[in-house]
This record gives C-alpha cells, structure tokens and sequence, in this order.
C-alpha cells in the first residue's frame, strides 16, 4: 500500500470537494474567520450588510433591500469561497494524515533486559516504551517505536510510510540500524533500542506535519500576512472615511444626491482589500507542504520548504547522487604482448569470487565483450580476499597464482616474484589515473597482464539538471572521498561548480559554515551518523529515509524514497511555493484599479454627475457596476484555486526572466483581467 | 504650452540633473568624512562645536536608535526654543513694530511647522513675527530641520551599505549634523544670498521702509533680514515665506533670474541624495534607476501642471478672457499669478515645490486650474517624487522595500534588498512607515469636513472646499507647507490637528525607516547570484513606479475624485 503516493481520482476528488464545501460551511464561525484578519473585514462587512438588508426588507423598500441582499449573498459567496479554497487544502492533508494514522497501531512489544537473542522479554504496550528500553521483534510484528537496531539482521517492509513495497535490510550495526514505528519486519529478528519518546515517534511527527500545515505559519508567511493587514488597514481608512466627505459633499458642496449608503462603502472595501491573496494564502502555504508529501518528502517544518526556495548552494554527495553507487569496470587496457581478452579472463577469474560492486562490474564487462570466456573455478580454488595490508584479491586456481590490485600493491608483488615491470604499463596506468578513473593491474604469477580501468558512472541526465540550476542561481558542490584528480574529472563530466575531495564528513561541517558566512544558504543530503552534524548546521537538510536515527533528527527533511536526487525537485518546490504567494499578491493588488473606476463613479454620481466619465467601463447603472466588482471579486477566488493548490508554472531561468514573466501573467494581467470580466458581469446582469 | 516654456521647462531641469551629479559625490565625500576643500577652514570650527557638545558623544558610532533619540531629543529641544521665542517675542528684542506674542496655538502650530520642516504658516510673517523671531527661530529653524532631514537619511544609506552586523555603523548624529551645516548648508547661503541681495531682495535690520504716495499719505513697506531666509528655504526645502506673498513678494523673489535659482535651489539636495545613495551604499545603477523613476514622475507632474495652467479653463474662456497667448495677452489660467514669471515658470515653480515638499510658491495655488492643483496634491501624496530633502529619498527607498517584497517573492527566493534579506521585522515597520501617511491625512480631513469647526474655516464651498482641507492636511502630513490659501487655518483647532499631524507625519516615518535600517544593518549580507532579484534594471524601476501607483497613489483616489477631480470634470462636462 503506498499512502503517500496516492494519486486523487476523479471520484475521490468529487468526495474531496463534497467534505471541503461541508468544512467550508462550519468555517464560516467567527471563531474561525478571526484567524484571518484580511477575510474577518469581509465577514464583519458581510454580518453588517445583512443588517442593513433586514432593516430595508422592515421598511419595505423593495428595490433597496434587492440591491443590498444580492451584495450581501455575495459577501457571503466570497466568504465561503475562501473558506473552500483552504478546507480543500486541507482535505487532502487530513486524507494522508488518516491513511498514515492506520500504521500507527498500539502494539504489544516485548522488552528485554539486555542485547542477547535469547534474553527473556516481558510484553508490555508499545505505547510504554521510552527511550533507552530494548525491545525485540520477530517476524510478523509491527515495530512499536523508533528505534535502532542493536543485533540481528532483519528484512523489512517499509511501505507504512515510503510507499515502496520492496523490503529493506536492517541489521545491528554498520549504517542500516535504523528502524521505524508503524513498519513491519518480514523476516528474522531484531533487537532494537528505543530512541523516541512516545507520540514522538518518526511517524508522528509526520502526522503533526500534515495536520499542523493549516495552524503554523511560516515566516514569509507572516510578513506577507502582515503586509495585507496593512493594506487592509489603508482601505478601511479611505472607504470609512469617504462617509464624511460625501456627506461634505452632499450637505455643504452641491446640495444634491445622497451621501454614499453603507452598502455601496461595504462593497468597496470588500473590492480594495486584498481579498484574493487574502483566501489563497493558507491554501498556497497547505499546498506546498502537500506537493512536497507527495515527492515522498517529509519536512518537520514549514520553513523548510521556504528555506529550500532561497538554497544557493547545493553539497552534493558523488555516491549516489552524481554517480550510480561504486565504480564499475569500463575498460581493459593489455600489456605489450598480451591480448584484451587475456585481460579481460583473467580479470573475469580473479574477480569471480568477489561480492564487492566492482568486482561484480568486471565480471559482467567481461560477459559483455568477450561472452565465450565462461571458464568456471576448479573446485581446487583458493580465494584470496582483499585486505588493507596486501591491497590486492584474487584466486589460487590451475596452479596459477591470478592476482588485481592497486598499481603500487602489484609492482611490489611482481617484485616479490622476480617478474619485469613493463614501462608502457606504467603510462597507461597514468594515462587512466589521469582522465579520474582508478587502474587496477591484473597479474598472472610475476607476469603483468593489464589494467583494469574502474570509472564512476554519472548517473544519466544530471549534467543538464545541473545546468538548470546554473541557470536558476544555484551553484552545485560536490563531496567526494576521492583525489583530487579523480574529483576533478568527475566534476568536469557530470558539469558541477565545485568538489571537495579527499573530504571527511567534518569538512562538510566546516564548508557550510564557510558558506554561511559568506551568506550563502546550503542544501545538502546525508545517511550517515558523522553526516548528522553537517545536516544540523545546512539550511535544508534531506536525509534519506534509510538514514540512521541520528541522521533523521538532524535533518529536516527525509526522503522516504531515498533518492539523493530529490533534493532538486525540493528546491523546485520550494521555489514555487513563493512565486505563488507573490504572483497571487501582484494579482490581488493590480486588481485594485479596475475596481476604483467600477465603483467610485458609481458611489459618487448621484452627487456630481460629471463623475460619469471615468466610467470608463461604461457600465449600466450604477447598481449594476457595484454589484459586477462585488461578483467579480468573488468569483475570481474559485477561479484561482487550481492555481492556488497546483502551484504557477516554474521554469528553470535567471530571476530577471521569471520577474519578467511573472510580471506579465499577474501584473498587468491583474490589470487587464477584471476590466474585461466587470465589464462581462454588468452585460450578464443587464441580460438577466 | 509654448515653445519657449518648453525650452526653459527643459533646461532648467536640465541643469538641476547636471548639478545634482557633482553635488551628490560632494555631500558623499562630506558624510564619509572625506577631505573636502573648505577643510582648512572648518575643521576648527567643526573642532570647537565638536568641543561644546563634547568630544565622546560627537565621536561614537551609533545604533539606529542611539541616532533616532538624539535626532528627537535636539529636535525637541530647538521646538521648544522656538515655541519660547515666538511666545515671548514681545519682549524680545529687533522687534521694530512692537508686534505682540503669538498666541499659544499659533506659537505651537509654528513650531511644530518649522521644526518638521513644513513651514506652514498660519499668520502672515510680515505682520506678525519680530525680525528677531524671523532670525532666531524661522531662520534657525529652517537650518535644523534641513540638517536633520540630510543626516537622517545618510544615516539610512550608512545602514543599508553596512556589512554584516553593523549594528552600530549609522555613524554619529551630531557629527552628521554638524558638517551639514558647516560643509553644506551654510557655505551655499553664503554664496547665494548676495546674488538675491544684487536681484533687489533686502539684508537689514532696520524697520520698514516708508513710501510716501502720489494721493498723499505713507505706506510702509516691511524689510528685513530677508535674501538668506529666502536662501535657506529653498535651499532647505523649507517653504516658509518672511512675507505672506511667499516667493510671489518681489522682495522675496525679485526677477525670473531669482525666480529660476530658487527652483535651482530647491531641487538641488533631494536630487544630490539619490546620486549620494549610489555612491555611499555602492549601487550607482540602482541609483540611476531611482532617479530616472522619480525624475520620470516629476517630468510628467510638470508638464500636467503647465499643460493645465496653459489651456485654462472653459469658464476663463467663457468670461471673455484672452485665453489663447498673443496680442500682448498672457493666455491661460493667469489668476493668481505674477506677470513678471507668467505661467511657465510660476507652474514649474509651485510643482517642483510640491514635488520636493518644499512648500515655498510663487503664484497662488488656491487659483489653479484643478488639474494643476491636485497634480501638487499627488505630489505631496506620494511624498516621493524626489520629495523633501532626505525624507524623499527614504520614502522611496520604503516603497522600494514592498517592491522588493512582492517582486522576490515572484522570482521564488525570500526578497532581498541589497543583499539584505526583507523579512517580518522589515515589513511591519516599512507598513507602520506607509500607513501612517495616509492615516494622518484621511482621517483627520474626515474630522475637519464633518465638523462645523472645520468647515467654518472654508473661504471656498463645493467640491473646492474639500480640496482645500484636503490639501492642508496633505501638506501638513507630507511636511510641504504650501496650502490652498482659501482655508482660514489660524483656528485653535486647525494649530493644534496640523500641528500634530505635522510632527507624525516627519518623525513617526524617520524613526521607522531609521528602525528600518537598523534592522538592514544587522544582517548578513546574501552574496548575489542569478537566481537574486535584480532591483538596478528598468524591469524592476517599473515595478517600484506601479508600486507606487497603485499602493501609494490610488489610495487617495476616491477623496480626489470628491474634491479636485470632481471639480474638473464639472469644468468640462463632456470629460
């Protein structure tokens, strides 16, 4: 069962839409609209407006009490579109919350004194467990807390909570000990030692997350809310105080018409303030943490994702991120005198034994050349591992003594064994050594057959990521164990900015506060327990969910996919969570004009008709213009909500492009739009 | 508009733009304590001043609120001294027409006026202030409240160019006061004020000068101290007149020639500032974006204004006036205004004084055509075509601040503004800053018109009325000075609101752009990449300028649309 994957259907969004619209209604209590000072003006007006509709219907003023109601309704409209718009976002957080809810199972856990296979274990609730106890689990059980596993090896099943069914090796040591509430152990045995306190588990942090998106706001958020407040705060001035000028007006200036009506007032501060960014913010902000959820990336917090929008430099590891894994044999290079396919059998035979990846990746280069070499080893055979003092493997087989190792490690051993060194050997291993690819010879005896040349691979399509986000402002580190010159090659063909070779996990530590005090703010990834400290001091830290438990608490990201590469699709989305917030406000504010020349003609020329002319619009009447800004300003808030929840549309280009862009979509289309739609609104009115 | 008012428009801000280029790296030099050529002969002086205030407190570098609370405290303190001496000129001495005290409101209201740096006037100077009070507090004042507007803002560019946690890097105020005065503001005076003094504007002590007329009888004709006043308060974007006439008087402002140096002169720090902001914060280009924004601003106010006042209105040409120039006619909308500028310069004149918030006019804006009037109502509404000296560069800056804020957040990273970054802190103060000018203008307009105390004051109904109260509270807020001369404002009530209105509008928005630095200054500075906003090209100079539109301009819209623009369309009924 993948939870976070899942995709809404058609009929699963009707059901989704159906509870919003429900939620919606139930969000229209005070209590909740105060949260969100820019939509509460809209609410007091709307409560005020329906007043005023009562005491129209009391006096019987049939026409006055049409036109108050019908703004009144969409007062409300506005209200509840706003209200749907974050009950939506909401929604499909709360559908994820259950789904990773069911997973979270109070279990019986059987803890033990101490770390033994056989050590008697009393039963006791999951939920007792504190951190420190051991608990062992068997085949079958749910794991009842975070914890890390101590001894055993276990297969388990993950897919509680990344959604990938195939099982995981966990085991109790190395960097694969870290184990998860809510996930199953399929085979074997584990005992484990409890690392979170319960309702702090892995899982329900992830919960907390989801559910909290509508609660916690982000700072951005909060400086952007501020700024709308304000806003707010103007345009309540200027309609409260045009009261008083139209009654100067009317009473002192011309002595005609009447002083602007309440409603007419209502419905231009309804218009003027920031209604439109107003009801999206918290959908924009729900939506964001979602489109994360479902890259399969947990953050503990909001800021996260923001923090990831303002990444300019990325720490990349090589292993797994820019290369596939280890190093793979890609080319034999013979001796004089000696074949390739020589080489090539000999590397086949002293590597047939070796587990190791490039062991592995010269067998399988070996098949691929010459697919006739399928000698087997004698029964006869004595395999010689590879050891930190002899730095060489291989096999005893026919007599023969088949040996691949590092260039110095062999000359020494050929020198053991009275054999000659051929010079040219000596070039092509500095000729491989050169282009960042390590030359393992291959010796028969005393006899120097070749050079196995082991390369990284890097992986496919990361060279033109990297140049988007070249492109985007980002500059790309890569950290690698390797030499320099190996680093360098590598760096030069998968297109980073930079490496650090040679590097040690408090090099990372150290280049990042380098970066931070140059101001730069770094993304970077990690597994490890030395990683933890350099995923403590990165602005976005992504650790991979087969992380250990130390990792996982000093990220603030983890990817249940383990996917190194995920951190650019974060930054991506990061990104996008603030272009959307600031294109919707560009919007929202640009709207304004349109509505100023709808409406203040409107208010005013019953008082001085010359006023008419900057109807521009060249609306019916002056009813009609107000109700058409009112509706429009409604309207354009369920229009937006696709908008609102998917994101807008983000490329990889330089800030000076996508200002531009942006500009042009939400700037002067903010502009253009409502024009065109309170001009179309007034012609459907007239009609109706 | 004519070909020759063209011309002149054209090269008078031509050379105003041309000044402001050397002027600006000289107040740079003065503000980053750089050798300037009158070194030799201040410095002692500079010393000696140095001495009295003491050595410690001119010479520590100061946190935004250090700079902020001494500005307010000597601020305060020359309020008060001028409150005394207009209070109790009576008494004082070079009074030679024995005029009395002012009233308390008055006093306050003048005060207030002066030290803000508005120099709005609710009495005639020549009838009512002792040539000592013109000396000692008018002038006095108007040196100050100048000095306190250049030295805040340099404070504010210190912040913004401050490295990473320079907290305490807005340099020292008395300091800054202190050069301002003695490198900038006094030796222009000097310079200018004998060249007035040729043009026929008086420099005496003595009382007024008496005429004896043709049909019998003697008119005395006030003088006085007069030519370095009128320096300073150009120079100063002060505003305030020692005659009621303003720079309409011929002893203040004689002859065109006069009448283009004191355009000059009102222009030449505020446009300096924007060349000083390049320089001292090390972004010339996002300097020359701003200039070209706000002189684009300015261009356009003008030529509305002189547009206006050219084409006059249906009612001057239906009432027989030569409307059109020729046949030894003027043409145009000529009420109010002198013969001896006619329409070009006098229009030019009061619209490049609204635009700098320096309130000194040479024609009465009260008879302007109603665009040409609400062209100076926007100015001052703005508050940032180039605007009063140092505050108008602030301004800017701050709406530069909510340019930033949106546009960043459209690039997708968290806005940065010279590499500092733009977060909650920020964003509540420069809002706090945007508010309150709409807030002290509005409301208090609200009050005056629904109250019969306000509008008791209106020389003028109809929608004229509104204007008027309109324009003096804008004027009072945006610290100008010039007002619509129709409304009586020597009431208890209008001393005391304008005079409020005048002290938030100047020091609640320099104390939250100081604030505004202080927190610039403390952060680290983001290094620019690509992926950064870019604020120094014309694509981002267009967004700051609709930012100023639509959330500065269009605010006041619905109460222009009730006063001036209601009035114009009322003149031309077919729009």
């Amino acid at each position: 069962m993948s939870v976070m994957k899942s995709h809404a259907t058609n009929g699963e969004w009707n059901r989704l839409a159906r509870d919003a619209l429900i939620d919606s209604l139930k969000k229209l209590m005070p209590q909740h609209q105060i949260r969100n000072p820019v939509m509460f003006v809209v609410y007091a007006g709307a409560w005020l407006v329906w007043a005023l509709w009562i005491r129209d219907l009391v006096d019987m003023r049939t026409a006055m009490s049409a036109f108050t109601g019908t703004v009144d309704a969409w007062l409300w409209l506005t209200l509840l579109f706003a209200s749907f718009s974050e009950s939506l976002a909401e929604g499909q957080g709360k559908a994820q919350a259950a789904s990773l809810r069911q997973a979270r199972q109070t279990v019986q856990a059987r803890r033990v004194q101490e770390a033994r296979a056989d050590a008697p274990y009393e039963s006791v609730p999951g939920t007792q467990l504190r951190p420190g106890d051991l608990v062992r689990v068997e085949a079958g059980d749910i794991i009842p807390s975070d914890g890390e596993a101590v001894l055993g090896v276990a297969s388990m099943d993950e897919s509680a909570i990344t959604g990938e069914s195939a099982p995981v090796i966990r085991e109790g040591s190395g960097d694969r000990t870290a184990v998860t509430g809510g996930t199953r152990i399929l085979s074997d045995w584990l005992v484990i030692r409890v690392t979170s306190a319960p309702g702090d588990t892995f899982l329900d942090r992830m919960i907390r997350m989801v559910e909290e998106a509508s609660r916690r706001k982000t700072p951005n958020e909060i400086a952007l809310g501020i700024l709308l407040v304000v806003l707010t705060l103007v345009f309540l001035v200027v309609t409260m105080t045009l009261y008083p000028y139209s009654w100067y007006a009317v009473h002192y200036a011309i002595h005609k018409g009447h002083v602007v009506g309440i409603t007419v007032l209502v419905a231009l501060l309804v218009c003027l303030i920031p209604t439109t960014i107003g009801a999206l913010l918290p959908a924009i902000g729900i939506a964001g943490i979602m489109r994360l959820m479902r890259a399969n990336v947990v953050a503990t917090s909001g800021r996260a994702i923001e923090a990831a929008g303002d990444v300019d430099v990325l720490l990349l590891d090589k292993t797994g991120t820019i290369t596939y894994g280890n190093r793979q044999a890609a080319e034999y290079h013979p001796a004089p005198g000696t074949t390739q396919e020589q080489v090539a059998a000999m590397a086949r035979l002293a590597s047939l034994a070796d587990e190791t990846p490039e062991g592995r990746s010269i067998v399988a280069l070996t098949q691929k050349r010459f697919p006739g070499q399928t000698q087997a080893l004698g029964a006869d055979a004595a395999l010689i591992t590879f050891t930190a003092q002899t730095r060489m493997s291989g096999v005893d087989a026919g007599g023969h003594r088949i040996r691949k190792g590092a260039p110095d490690a062999m000359r020494a051993w050929i020198g053991q064994h009275g054999g000659a060194w051929p010079q040219e050997l000596e070039i092509t291993i500095q000729r491989v050594a050169s282009r960042g690819a390590t030359p393992l010879v291959v010796c028969v005896d005393a006899a120097a057959l070749g050079v196995i040349e082991l390369k990284d691979i890097v992986k496919k399509g990361i060279r033109e990521r990297f140049a988007e986000l070249r492109r985007m402002g980002i500059r790309t580190v890569m950290v690698t164990g390797d030499n320099p010159l190996t680093a360098q090659a590598i760096a030069a063909e998968a297109g980073v900015d930079d490496f650090i070779a040679e590097a040690k996990p408090e090099e990372k530590l150290s280049r990042i506060r380098a970066f931070h005090d140059e101001g730069h703010m770094v993304a970077m990834t990690g597994d490890g327990t030395n990683d933890a400290p350099a995923l403590a001091q990165a602005d976005v830290a992504l650790c991979m969910a087969t992380g250990t438990q130390a990792a996982r608490e000093a990220a603030n990201m983890v990817d249940l996919d383990s996917n190194p590469t995920k951190i650019l699709e974060i930054v991506r989305i990061g990104k996008q969570l603030l272009m959307t917030r600031g294109s919707l406000t560009t919007f929202s504010v640009a709207n304004d004009v349109a509505k100023y020349f709808a409406i203040i003609p409107a208010a005013f020329v019953g008082t001085y008709p010359a006023l008419s002319a900057l109807n521009i619009m060249d609306l019916s009447s002056p009813r009609h213009a107000i109700l058409a800004a009112v509706i429009f300003n409604a309207v354009v808030i369920p229009f937006l909500i696709p908008l609102a929840l998917k994101g807008v549309r983000t490329r990889a280009a330089s800030a000076k492009s996508l200002l531009r862009r942006n500009i042009w979509i939400y700037g002067i289309g903010g502009l253009v739009t409502p024009f065109i739609g309170i001009k179309f609104i007034d012609l459907l009115l007239v009609w109706l | 508009m004519t070909a020759n008012g063209f011309w002149q428009i054209t090269l008078i801000l031509a050379a105003a733009f041309a000044l402001s280029v050397p002027f600006g790296r000289y107040l740079a030099r003065v503000f980053r304590n750089e050798h300037t050529w009158l070194d030799t002969l201040l410095n002692p002086v500079d010393r000696l001043l140095g001495h009295v205030i003491g050595r410690r407190t001119v010479e520590m570098p100061m946190s935004w609120k250090e700079y902020a609370l001494s500005m307010l405290i000597t601020n305060g303190l020359m309020g008060l001294l001028i409150y005394l001496i207009l209070s109790v000129q009576g008494t004082l001495p070079l009074n030679p027409l024995k005029f009395p005290d002012l009233n308390p409101f008055l006093a306050f209201n003048t005060a207030a006026s002066f030290i803000t740096n508005t120099n709005w006037q609710n009495y005639s100077g020549e009838t009512t202030l002792s040539l000592f009070s013109q000396m000692a507090a008018i002038t006095f004042a108007m040196f100050a409240a100048a000095a306190t507007g250049l030295v805040v803002a340099i404070a504010f560019f210190r912040a913004l160019a401050a490295p990473a946690d320079g907290g305490r890097n807005l340099g020292n105020f008395y300091r800054d006061f202190i050069r301002a005065l003695t490198r900038v503001l006094l030796p222009l005076c000097l310079v200018v004020t004998p060249l007035l003094v040729w043009q026929g504007s008086p420099e005496t002590l003595h009382g007024p000068a008496v005429a004896h007329l043709v049909q019998g009888g003697a008119q005395r004709i006030p003088l006085g101290p007069v030519a370095d006043l009128e320096v300073i308060k150009q120079l100063g974007t002060n505003g305030g007149g020692f005659f009621n006439a303003n720079s309409a008087h011929p002893y203040e402002n004689p002859t065109p020639l006069t009448n283009i140096v004191e355009i000059l002169l009102m222009m030449l720090t505020s446009l300096s500032l924007v060349v000083t902001f390049g320089i001292m914060v090390g972004q010339r280009r996002l300097a020359r974006v701003m200039y070209t924004v706000m002189a684009l601003m300015l261009v356009v106010a003008i030529g509305v204004a002189v547009h206006a006042e050219w084409a006059g209105t249906p009612v001057l040409a239906g009432s027989g006036i030569m409307i059109h120039a020729g046949h030894g006619q003027m043409g145009g909308n000529m009420v109010g205004k002198e013969t001896r500028f006619g329409i070009t310069d006098s229009a030019l004149f009061d619209t490049v004084s609204t635009a700098f918030t320096t309130g000194s006019v040479n024609s009465a804006l009260d008879s302007y055509t109603p665009l040409a009037g609400m062209v100076s109502l926007v100015q001052m509404m703005l508050n940032c075509v180039f605007g009063g000296k140092g505050v108008g560069t602030m301004n800017f800056l701050m709406y530069g601040i909510f340019a930033v804020f949106i546009a960043g957040l459209m690039v997708g990273r968290t806005p940065e503004f010279l590499g500092k970054k733009i977060e909650r802190r920020e964003i509540v103060l420069a809002s706090l800053a945007l508010l309150v000018h709409p807030l002290i203008i509005l409301l208090p307009t609200a009050w005056a018109l629904a109250s019969p105390t306000g509008v008791a004051a209106l020389g003028n109904t109809g929608s004229h009325g509104l204007s008027e109260i309109l324009y003096a509270f804008t004027s009072a807020a945006a610290n100008n000075g010039s007002a619509f001369a129709g409304l009586n404002a020597n009431t208890p009530w209008y001393n005391t609101v304008l005079g409020l209105v005048m002290l938030f509008g100047r020091y609640v928005s320099i104390i939250l752009m100081l604030a505004v630095g202080g927190s610039l200054a403390a952060k680290p500075t983001v290094p620019s990449t690509i992926g950064t906003l870019r604020t120094d090209t014309a694509l981002f100079g267009g967004f700051w300028l609709a930012t100023i539109i639509v959330v500065g301009a269009l605010t006041f819209l619905p109460a222009l649309v009730l006063g001036p623009l209601a009035e114009f369309f009322m003149l031309y009924p077919h729009g």
